[in-house]
């Protein structure tokens, strides 16, 4: 009677409960990786509040056609720091998991999958407004940023969307990039990236052949939404905006999608 | 050689037929996997009975890691087919009665054992209590301690201790005991024993051949994808074939060579070396011609000779 218990019992189908406690357990822990990684939480949260702290907050006092600059480069930092923790936190986290065999072991039990995508995008946008909240307070408290809680609310909106557009370029980054390179491949994506869409540097103070190239790069089209909430944003449409960095996630992860059938055939 | 291992295959010993009365937990049935042109698989078939401790040995490449893999649902063969507990081990709820210890690299370094833990015992329906996996494990006293500050042979515990968080029916082990010193390696032997008495289905794969040796009711060798003997421990064994008798005799080597199943005898600083794969035989025949024989030994033939004599080309 043992055996055939051993051999046929098939297990109920996970109830919802246990489904979203999985959920939980896994986003609870990938955060919690991220956050002990010392050399990760430190320099996604640091660089973004540092460079803010000594380019933004200079211009507390400066103006330019109604734009208070201060304030305007708040809106480049929030999605220069989101963008970071994103690439960074899945790009490279997911990169090494991958090489480690770490996925591989997680593949082997019954984690629903879907659970460990949604762990890694639910941080990486913690983290996200972890990084909006505190370069809003510092904008607030010593850049003489006025800032109206529904303001900070579409930030904090903003934020979650650009998380999750990124994540998808974060995954095509982990599928392709050796996890030993990834934090260099991440690095030589995302800096020039940040530069050429103005991250740094108000866009309008650049020279204008840049700007006439910035629109075919997505962190271009974050950093104009998120403007876009002091309206500050150029003279393009919101909706062209969306759509752009609706069309780049797609493609991402359709690349992503591709490349992971290919390796899965090869496996 | 295969010839002989097919001929030792088909031998049938009162163990055996008491597991093959069993059914099987697991089955592979010619199973072929091709990674591009190169054949990892190549008609391999075998199965896995309900309390058994199988070893699954071969040289580097030779389709271990490949076999567990689609076992684990984790690849697909590209031909032939795999069941475990009556399912496709690609379909996730399969996975909830099955355990595994893979080779990897490292996991979270910065999470603790209990934390690990936490998070696998989430994913199954039944799972074992977090103190029972950690008495198993022999984790207690370290479960607060990060990952990375284990070392080598507690992280390889924590590896185990994640394959039990199920309470599975059927646990995977490759190379569960790398790393860990003597006394470790043989308390996870009598943790595997006593799992295996509770009826659970072991398959582990090693390099240690005196592991197989000691753990495994059964030892099946593969090489090239394919199985090439398959037995007890004592049955491959005999595949390798010769014992060796050594002693003290005033017997002439050349009428030792005469004596059958001789292959071979020699002579180094007084001691006369026989290899004979009917040494009983031999030795009765030498003790009847000469009084004054000493030193007698009789030596085994080890697993080593048998896989390294199986695997050889």
């Amino acid at each position: 009677m043992a055996t055939t218990a051993i051999l046929t019992t098939i297990p109920a189908p996970r109830t919802l409960n246990q489904t979203l406690s999985i959920f939980r357990k896994e986003t609870k822990y990938e955060f919690l990786k991220l956050m002990r990684t010392r050399a990760f939480s430190l320099s996604t949260i640091g660089f973004p509040i540092m460079f803010y702290v000594i380019f933004g907050l200079s211009n507390h006092n400066a103006y330019s056609g109604g734009i208070h600059i201060a304030k305007y480069m708040l809106a480049g930092y929030a999605c220069f720091g989101l963008i970071g923790a994103t690439l960074f936190g899945i790009g490279a986290g997911l990169s090494g998991e991958l090489a480690a065999g770490w996925l591989e072991l997680k593949r082997a039990s019954p984690m629903p999958a879907p659970a460990y995508l949604f762990a890694k995008c639910a941080s990486a946008a913690a983290f996200g407004l972890i990084i909006v909240s505190i370069l809003t307070l510092i904008a607030t408290l010593f850049g003489g940023v006025s800032l109206s809680p529904i303001e900070f609310a579409k930030m904090l909106g903003m934020t979650i969307v650009g998380s999750i557009s990124f994540a998808s370029m974060g995954l095509l980054i982990a599928l392709l990039a050796p996890a030993n390179a990834a934090t260099g491949i991440v690095n030589l994506i995302y800096l020039p990236m940040s530069f050429l869409s103005g991250l740094w540097v108000p866009i309008r103070f650049m020279p204008h052949w840049l700007q006439g190239i910035a629109p075919i790069l997505p962190t271009y089209h974050l950093s104009q939404l998120m403007l876009d909430i002091f309206g500050y944003g150029d003279s393009m449409s919101r909706t062209a905006h969306w759509n752009a960095l609706i069309g780049f996630s797609f493609l991402m992860l359709g690349l992503a999608w591709l490349i992971f059938q290919r390796k899965e055939q090869n496996a | 050689m295969p010839l002989s291992a097919i001929a030792y295959e088909t031998e049938t010993l009162p163990a055996e037929t008491h597991a093959s009365a069993l059914p099987s937990v697991a089955t592979l049935t010619n199973i072929t996997k091709n990674y591009g042109t190169t054949k990892a698989l190549d008609g391999l078939s075998l199965t896995l009975r309900p309390g058994e401790i199988v070893a699954l040995l071969g040289p580097n490449g030779a389709g271990k890691s490949t076999t567990i893999k689609i076992l684990l649902g984790l690849i697909a063969p590209t031909s032939g087919a795999a069941r475990v507990f009556g399912s496709n081990p690609r379909e996730a709820t399969t996975r909830t009665r099955v355990g595994a210890m893979l080779q990897v690299a490292r996991i979270l370094e910065t999470l603790r054992v209990r934390e690990h833990l936490d998070l696998f015992r989430s994913y199954y329906p039944n799972p074992l209590p977090v103190a029972e996996i950690l008495r198993i494990a022999q984790l207690q006293g370290i479960e607060d301690r990060p990952f990375s500050q284990l070392s080598g042979g507690q992280k390889q515990r924590v590896l185990f201790a994640l394959a039990l968080c199920g309470n599975p029916d059927l646990i995977f082990l490759d190379e569960p005991t790398v790393g860990l010193d003597i006394e470790s390696r043989r308390t996870l032997w009598h943790q595997i024993r006593h799992l295996a008495k509770q009826g659970k289905t072991i398959l582990f794969t090693t390099h240690y051949l005196e592991e197989a040796d000691a753990l495994a009711n059964r030892i099946i060798v593969i090489n090239k994808g394919r199985v090439i003997a398959e037995g007890t421990p004592a049955e491959i064994k005999r595949i390798g074939g010769a014992r060796t008798i050594r002693c003290c005799t005033r017997l002439s080597l050349d009428f030792l060579e005469t004596l059958p199943t001789v292959t071979s005898a020699t002579l180094d600083n007084h001691t006369t070396q026989i290899i004979a794969s009917h040494a009983e035989s031999v030795v009765r025949e030498m003790l009847l011609r000469d009084e004054t024989l000493s030193n007698l030994e009789i030596v085994n033939p080890a697993l080593e000779d048998a896989f390294l004599a199986l695997t050889k080309n």
